[in-house]
């Protein structure tokens, strides 16, 4: 052992990184070389300081109370709710619209899974306008966005790469949504924003686009490839289908 | 505690066991308290969120990349300065090859105000994992997941953020 090599790994060696042989030999060659030794101690030195007390902040005594308090709406947002919102009512036309496409009426059959899943959308593209939480990793390149998922989802999201048409991919988050965490990714179109969620369907059963659309924003949602796709965005329905449309292009 | 409404698993299981864990690492990223404060009640809010998506045995790393990215956004909203200052890892390598000198040692003498400014200096990147290793007591492998960088990024930058730590502790002592 050599001082330069000990220098290399000195702090592999500190944080207790190194398999047992190198330790040994480092352990030996501190023993006979003051250079080394006098860095290694100033760097005991510093970790001895660092472990001081005064340098951990705990948590204030209330803090625990605080985030209970402002995670409860949250949680309770995860429990199905008996009730139907008052601008149901107000989005009945749009509704009764949609519920002409005939590839709606399976959906129709089910409605208060649809319409949770379609509340959870709607929610989580409005919090992922919100300042900061568009996504957690952010990224045009769909080779960046998709391993970054791994390990985070039990399921590999499809990233479609579709800027040659004009949608520009903006990043990934998680989110949740169908009482399941699912893959948001977020693609612009000019000034729109546009929130695909994805999440394993189960089921080998396929749909083709159904359109919803609440509170401003256009909704279509269809299930390809074991995977049901939800998307959200301000862009008027004809543009959202021409997405739509890629989106399944691109991973057919 | 017998007022309050039912917990949930998530925030019991992930969140309340590392609720100082979560505090310290989101205080020493802002340095400043109540933007502390504010960074974990919106990580926690994101753990619950997100807790499906936890599959893993390591609820305080898991908890922490969680902190970590909260408080990231929360740089970027607030002192976007501060969270985008472009960092050039061999701009700022100077430190790294310098032979140590006896100064080094001066960190006895230090007073802890002294070693809270010097890690409080350090550039965010150096920081952060400094802090998760020393203070968290983190393993290597832990850091990297949390940082979402590379091992080898994760020793070169405690490499540096040590060396930052005991040069801004020798210019200190010089200067009495």
């Amino acid at each position: 052992m050599i001082c330069s090599e000990f220098r290399a790994v000195l702090h592999a060696f500190l944080d207790g990184e190194l398999d047992l042989v190198r330790q040994v030999e480092i352990e030996d060659h501190l023993r006979t070389c003051g250079a080394c030794s006098r860095i290694h101690q100033a760097q005991l030195a510093l970790r001895s300081a660092l472990k001081s007390d005064e340098l951990y902040f705990r948590a204030p005594a209330n803090l625990e109370r605080k985030v209970r308090m402002a995670a409860q709406p949250a949680e309770r947002k995860r429990l199905p709710r008996p009730r139907m919102p008052a601008w149901i009512g107000a989005s009945f036309a749009a509704a009764a619209v949609v519920a002409l496409a005939i590839f709606v009426v399976p959906k129709l059959s089910r409605p208060s899974r649809t319409e949770r899943i379609a509340q959870d959308v709607v929610s989580a593209h409005i919090r992922s306008l919100m300042p900061g939480h568009l996504t957690d990793v952010p990224s045009s390149e769909n080779h960046t966005v998709k391993p970054w998922f791994a390990g985070k989802l039990d399921f590999s999201p499809p990233v479609a790469d579709l800027s040659a048409e004009g949608f520009l991919l903006v990043g990934g988050r998680l989110d949740y949504a169908a009482d399941r965490p699912v893959a948001a990714l977020v693609y612009r179109k000019g000034e729109h924003l546009i929130n695909l969620f994805a999440w394993p369907s189960g089921s080998t059963h396929e749909s083709t686009e159904a359109a919803d659309a609440r509170q401003g924003y256009n909704l279509l949602f269809w299930t390809r490839g074991q995977t049901n796709f939800w998307a959200i965005s301000d862009v008027n329905a004809a543009e959202l289908r021409q997405f739509a449309s890629l989106v399944r292009a691109h991973l057919s | 505690m017998d007022t309050q409404p039912p917990p949930s698993s998530a925030f019991d299981q992930v969140v309340v066991p590392h609720l100082d864990a979560a505090y310290n690492l989101a205080r020493w990223l802002t340095r400043n308290e109540h933007d502390a404060e504010d960074v974990v009640q919106e990580a926690a809010l994101r753990a619950l969120r997100f807790f499906g998506g936890f599959h893993g045995d390591n609820a305080r790393a898991w908890l922490l990349a969680i902190v970590r990215n909260a408080c990231y956004d929360w740089l970027r909203r607030n002192r976007p300065a501060e969270a985008s200052a472009s960092f050039d890892e061999e701009v700022h390598s100077s430190a790294v090859d310098q032979d140590p000198t006896p100064e080094d040692l001066v960190i006895e003498q230090a007073g802890r105000h002294r070693l809270r400014e010097a890690l409080e200096a350090l550039p965010l990147a150096w920081r952060e994992v400094l802090v998760l290793r020393e203070l968290e007591g983190l393993s290597y492998r832990e850091i990297a997941d949390v940082a979402g960088i590379k091992m080898g990024t994760v020793m070169s930058r405690l490499a540096r953020a040590r060396s930052g730590i005991q040069q801004q502790l020798a210019v200190d002592s010089k200067r009495e």
